[in-house]
């Protein structure tokens, strides 16, 4: 990777010392809806078990650009994308892809918990079940292994029949995050996944995201600045680009960078002003 | 020591603050109004209790006399003393079981394929729009499509199939719509957890959306049943019998391809015949049929509380 040329545009990546493999590689990523521009010339190179954070404020693409990594903007009917998302070389928006194996590969966690609204058992045993695994006890291993691994087996163990719904919102998101991992994928995209939650639930998800990571690749896209200085390892900033003759906001990825050094020397000027609270 | 209660609020008397916070004199606009809407609404019951008083009243006879013959007996516009509405029950609960059997799973497919997997194409559009507009289409006119293509195109002859298809049209639009409704109920929240973990469109739709929209779509069906049950134009063109009819001891499937009754016919029959016994026995048949469209309403609203969701 030519760091000279990669410096002349608004990017700035750098390979992580530490990791040996890429897991996502995008090129000239460019995310429409319908006619308007919502996110362009994104390049980012995501390696493999590490924790990146997206951060920047309100409407800049961050969840457009993670969405684009699973293929959920697929569900969106005006969304288009354009340019590359390599998945471990191969793109995911190229020819004979199969989204729904994209996406039992590449796990996601939404900003509000979405449990669907049935048992604890059954909320974790879909995923499971419908990538062929059959077998009661089968079904039973993997439901306490992903609530363990969640930090919540000791809090439901007597109570898998009950609803999901009756859980608090923290204990639903942890279930979603049990639910993701119960289908043992590869990558975890986590959109926002503390902003419904009180302090010590998000504290309690942290730890979980910590404990993981050495299993998971993991982004994560947060409006907390100090979640993503805690838990990253690498940082994405992005920003709003408004074009005053066209009245357009456009989201640009500004810099790309270990994280420790985003938030204490970052190159971009902007970066320094979005963390340091001058700014969004 | 204990704080004191202060003299004045703001600049004001304590004790006339007091007053204005908890006389609650000052919405009478608010309070006529309430009156109003709740004259209106007794008003709406009242007619209703009318009806079912007078329908009581007419009939009694009936009811004193030979409540079990009544229910039992044969359609016939000849004589009251033997006029029944048993034929016209299991006529009613025949094509009820047709509609059922037609209407609901098809209407229920296209309501899934309209929002599940087309919602945005200009198909979709089209068809949600006509489908909007067959809704409004009279009853009668769904009579002459019966009569037209069930009775003599496809040679289904007057028979409870003819009947039963020639309501299962009219009711169609009404279940594509409800469970369109209902289907879009579902908050798409739960369609991206199961796509989330790598679920194909049909597993989603199966396993989250359609059981989630169950209490929806059924209170629908049951409505549209109650809908069908009630009608008369339809199945008057299609040949329900109106004035005698012999069907023996026809066991059910035989019945189904052969004449039939239904109580809104058999209602409009006995209300054409001259003579005191046949107001009591058309008012004793249309408290049946009230009767009947009120339970299946009310186990729709039943339903629809029981299963209500909070998402």
């Amino acid at each position: 990777m030519d760091i000279e040329t990669e410096a002349a545009t608004h990017n700035e990546v750098s390979e992580s010392p530490a990791a040996t493999e890429n897991v996502f590689v995008t090129r000239d990523l460019h995310v429409f809806y319908g006619d308007f521009l919502a996110v362009r010339q994104v390049d980012l190179d995501i390696a493999k078990n590490e924790i990146t954070a997206f951060i920047g404020p309100s409407g800049c693409g961050k969840s457009t650009v993670l969405r684009c990594f699973n293929r959920m903007n697929d569900l969106i009917d005006s969304a288009r994308v354009e340019g590359s998302v390599d998945y471990h070389g191969i793109d995911l928006y190229g020819p004979g892809v199969d989204a729904v194996e994209v996406r039992r590969r590449i796990g996601m966690v939404f900003q509000k918990p979405n449990p669907f609204p049935k048992s604890i058992y059954d909320n974790l045993a879909f995923g499971p079940k419908i990538s062929g695994v059959k077998k009661r006890s089968e079904l039973d291993d993997i439901v306490e292994s992903s609530l363990r691994r969640a930090a919540l087996w000791d809090e439901v163990k007597d109570r898998l029949k009950s609803s999901a719904m009756g859980m608090s919102g923290g204990q639903q998101q942890r279930l979603c995050i049990a639910r993701a991992i119960a289908v043992e994928p590869d990558v975890i995209l986590m959109d926002e996944p503390c902003s419904a939650l009180d302090p010590i639930a998000t504290g309690k998800i942290e730890e979980l995201m910590d404990e993981i990571k050495t299993e998971y690749t993991i982004i994560i896209v947060t409006h907390n600045m100090q979640q993503a200085a805690r838990v990253s390892d690498m940082t994405a900033f992005y920003s709003v680009e408004v074009n005053e003759t066209s009245d357009t906001r456009t989201g640009i990825l500004v810099e790309y960078d270990r994280t420790d050094k985003m938030f204490s020397n970052p190159a971009d000027e902007r970066t320094e002003r979005y963390v340091t609270g001058r700014f969004g | 020591m204990p704080l004191s209660n202060p003299q004045t609020v703001g600049g004001v008397a304590a004790s006339s603050v007091t007053h204005d916070i908890t006389s609650g004199k000052r919405d009478i606009k608010g309070k006529v109004l309430e009156g109003m809407l709740i004259i209106a609404l007794a008003g709406s019951l009242l007619i209703l209790a009318i009806l079912i008083i007078d329908l009581l009243r007419r009939s009694w006879p009936v009811w004193t006399d030979r409540p079990g013959e009544f229910l039992r007996g044969p359609l016939n516009s000849a004589n009251a003393a033997d006029a029944g509405v048993g034929q016209a029950i299991r006529g009613t609960i025949e094509l009820a079981l047709v509609v059922a059997v037609v209407a609901i799973p098809l209407g229920t497919a296209c309501a899934v394929y309209l929002e599940e997997y087309a919602s945005k194409s200009k198909l979709a559009s089209f068809t949600r729009l006509n489908v909007r507009n067959l809704a409004g289409v009279p009853s009668i006119v769904y009579g002459l499509l019966g009569l037209a293509i069930f009775v003599q195109f496809f040679g289904l002859g007057r028979s409870i199939w003819a009947g039963g298809l020639a309501l299962s049209a009219l009711v169609l639009p009404i279940v594509v719509i409800t469970a369109s409704e209902a289907l879009r109920a579902v908050p798409q929240s739960i369609r991206e957890g199961a796509y989330g973990v790598g679920a194909t469109r049909w597993e989603t739709t199966s396993r989250h959306v359609l059981p989630a929209a169950g209490p929806g779509i059924l209170t629908g069906v049951v409505l549209s049943l109650a809908r069908a049950a009630g009608e008369a134009a339809p199945i008057l063109l299609v040949g329900a019998a109106t004035g005698l009819l012999r069907t023996g001891s026809q066991g059910f499937f035989e019945q189904l391809g052969a004449a039939f009754t239904a109580l809104p016919v058999a209602i409009f029959s006995y209300a054409r015949q001259p003579g005191e016994a046949f107001r009591e026995v058309t008012a004793a048949a249309s408290l049946v049929l009230l009767v009947l469209v009120l339970l299946m309403n009310g186990v729709a609203i039943w339903l629809r509380n029981r299963y209500e969701r909070k998402w």
